[in-house]
Order: C-alpha cells, then structure tokens, then sequence
C-alpha cells in the first residue's frame, strides 16, 4: 500500500525543527530512521498532515566523546553505531543489543533516537539504555533542552517523555568501559520483534561479579530495568549455580504481554532463563 | 509535488514527486525500473533491495523524497557493457533461483554483504541475508552462490 497524502519539511537544523513542529501541532509526525513510521503510514495506521524528516541535518548525526559519557546524535544509524569503536569500548551492551535489531537493511537506515522516541516495548534499544543509565536530551521551543533520565523516559506503550513540539536530540551513556556484555534475545524466526529479550552489562573482578546491570526487553508496556537482581548479583561468583539463584526473581513484578508468541506465565519464565545466559556470558562465564 | 535530483544507475534524473511517492515505487514507475519488485509490502523480504550511496536498503521503506541529492543503484545498474557482475553470474551458475522473485534483492544484499565481508563464512552469509526472503526456500544454492561470488571477486581484486 502506498501512505496518504502528505506535505513533507526536511529541515536542516535542530531549531528549524522544532519551529516546524510549532507551525504544524499535532498534524505533524517526526521522520527519523523511517524503518517503523514507514510502514505505518503505508498501512495507513496513521496519516500525519506533515511529515518532518530529520534526516537532513547533520547536527543529529555521529558519536562523540564527552568526558565520561558517549554522546550519540538520535539520528545514528544502528548501523553507525554497530562501526563506532568508541560504542564497542565505552558501551558495549549498546553494540550488542543493536547487532540483533532487524536485519542489516533495516540497520542501515533506522536511528537510535528513532527507536527510542518511538519506544516499541519489543524493541531492542530501550533495555541496553535503561540498563546503561542513558540521559536523553530534548529540545524544545525557544533553544530549551532538559535532560530525562531513562528510568523517566518510558512513560507507556509507544509513550516517552519526549512532548508535543519536543524532539529528542541526543542520547548521553555514561561510560562503561572494560564491563562485559550482552543482549539475549528469544525470537522464533530470523529478525523477528523479541519475545523476550535481556540485556545485561557486568563489570567483573577477579571472576566475581562487582557490578551488575539488567535490562528487560517486552516484559512489560516499557522496557524494565531489573535493579533487585543487580543487587543480588554483586559479589556473586560468575558460576551457573550462583547466578541462577541471584537471577531467579527477575521476573517478579513484571507485567508481561500474552500473544501468539506465548502467554505471561511463559514470558516470566522466559525471562529467568534469558537472564542468566544473558548474566553469564555478560561475565565471561 | 517535491522535486528531487537522484543518480539511478549512473543517470541523472530531476522530476517532481508527491512526498508520499516509496522509492521503489518512483524506481518502477517514474523510471521504468521494473528490474527492482515490490516482494510483501511490509518491510519484510528484501525483494525491493537497492543501494541507497552504496549501502542497502529497502525501497520500500524509504520515501524517494528521502533520496534527493543521493545516488541509487538498482539490479539493472549491477551489469557493466552487457556483462554480468560476478555475483549475478554466480547466482546463474550455481542455479541460485527457482521462480526468481527474490533474486534482485538478494543479489543487491549479497554484494552489500561482500564488500562489508570479502571472505564471509556460511554463517555470516546467512546471516547477512536475513533481510530476504525466498518463499521458494533455495536458500541452499543462494548461500552457494555467495561463496562462488566470493571467490570470484577475490581472484579478480587479486588479478588486476
């Protein structure tokens, strides 16, 4: 199917931007990687009056460096990301997690930033964010940015913190460097959404686990970040035994969604396996 | 009606397009590029893989707005002077088609993949072929055919 008519705008800086987004309301819906909103539109599950197509300005492009933080324009390509040396040494669960969206196509042109704001509780970028206690800027009228911690930033299903005439610019990690990590995702078929999915990012010493972090990928309407089993996790011998009884909780308090992929109960239990693969290999175990 | 500027097979081309226009449907029907197929309309397949500035992608899910000032190459820009490229070649030696539908796209992914990956295994060419589909299931002779290709395109760098 071919997208309703639209009027299309491709600014080329932040702020024209965000003045777009002023003239037009909420006739108006932001283009970033278009992986996602594309095939919306053609299934014509939305029809924006205006579409604001990010992808001309290069300010929102790239990763860099900021003293103990990544800083990633929302508009990198997962597939920039996935070259990013500084990703693979500072961020590594970020690496990781994005190797495994969709299929190299779909890397090539969806955003990191796109897949944030448009917080599908399947996708695979909330959980690493979350886990890594990413900072997300946004901009708003007149200039004005605020900072949003993750943990605040998944408000519901498809819901950020990112507001009407708001665009999320930037994606701050604080640095990770020399944690282990990785992203263990359960899917039937090949690049298909996670049925379930856990990120986890562990910074070991002397094969025991000093720090842990765990995200949690469609085990609720947002991405969840699983702080008991972080704490159960420190000091922990990176042994299968020990993690199984530190991880065997994480499904506590979740709320997780029941489809044709299975029901919650599975999902819960999907979690806890998921986990400690996820934990284990995190650790080098 | 937005005008775009696109470099398709090595041709300029300036027209006006509707904003909502897919790039895959500009290429078919506002060049006549029927080379590049509409496969599942969602996203899924790969059969509508192009090279959008050398790296693939689905024309189905870019906007040919998105394309202006950039340079596309479709299956029907692949062959130089009437001759195939080694990986089209490799697809018919090895019999790597059974009704073909998927072919465009999987060859224009399979050369993305190689100059990512000259030397891929198995695996990786398995695995960087996710994006397409064969509903035909070849996938057997498809991945034989990537590894013929490779070979090819090695002993060719390796020649000249």
């Amino acid at each position: 199917m071919i997208p309703a008519q639209f009027d299309y705008v491709a600014p080329t800086s932040v702020a024209d931007a965000v003045a777009a987004l002023a003239e037009h309301g909420d006739e108006a819906k932001v283009l970033a990687g278009g992986q996602s909103l594309l095939p919306i539109l053609r299934m014509r599950l939305n029809a924006p009056g205006v579409v604001i197509d990010l992808g001309r300005i290069p300010e929102l492009q790239g990763v860099t460096e900021d003293g103990d933080h990544l800083v990633i324009g929302a508009m990198t390509t997962y597939a920039a990301v996935l070259a990013s040396e500084a990703v693979s040494a500072h961020a590594a669960l970020l690496n990781k997690a994005i190797a495994t969206v969709a299929d190299p196509q779909i890397r090539h042109r969806g955003t990191v930033g796109g897949a944030l704001v448009h917080a599908d509780p399947a996708g695979d970028v909330g959980a690493p964010a979350l886990a890594l206690g990413a900072e997300l800027v946004i901009a708003g009228s007149g200039g004005s940015t605020r900072t949003v911690a993750a943990e605040d930033f998944f408000e519901d299903l498809f819901t950020t913190a990112v507001g009407e005439g708001e665009l999320l610019t930037q994606i701050r990690i604080p640095k990770h460097t020399g944690w282990g990590a990785h992203y263990e995702k359960f899917v039937r078929v090949s690049h298909q959404w996670s049925i379930v999915g856990v990120a986890a990012t562990v910074r070991s010493e002397g094969g025991s686990i000093a720090e842990a972090r765990v995200g949690l990928t469609n085990m609720g309407s947002t991405p969840l970040r699983a702080r008991a089993v972080e704490e159960a996790l420190v000091g922990k011998q990176a042994t299968d035994e020990a993690v199984r009884s530190a991880v065997a909780s994480v499904a506590e308090g979740t709320n997780p969604p029941s489809d044709l992929n299975g029901d919650a109960d599975y999902r819960k239990h999907l979690a806890t396996v998921l986990t400690r693969r996820a934990v284990l290999a995190a650790a080098g175990a | 009606m937005t005008r775009i500027n696109v470099t398709v097979d090595g041709v300029r081309y300036s027209d006006e397009v509707e904003p909502r226009t897919l790039l895959v449907q500009y290429l078919r029907e506002g060049l006549g590029k029927t080379g590049t197929v509409v496969g599942c309309d969602t996203s899924n397949c790969g059969a509508c893989t192009v090279h959008l500035d050398g790296t693939s992608v689905k024309s189905c899910n870019v906007l040919a707005v998105q394309a202006d000032g950039h340079e596309v190459t479709t299956i029907e820009g692949l062959a130089t002077d009437g001759e195939l490229h080694p990986v089209q070649r490799a697809f018919h030696e090895t019999h790597a088609l059974q009704c073909g539908y998927c072919t465009p796209g999987m060859i224009m992914q399979a050369c993305d993949l190689l100059k990512e990956n000259a030397d891929p295994s198995e695996q990786e060419i398995r695995e960087g072929l996710e994006g397409n589909l064969c509903r035909c299931t070849g996938y057997h002779n498809i991945v034989k055919a990537v590894q013929q290709a490779a070979k090819d395109l090695s002993s060719q760098a390796v020649g000249s």
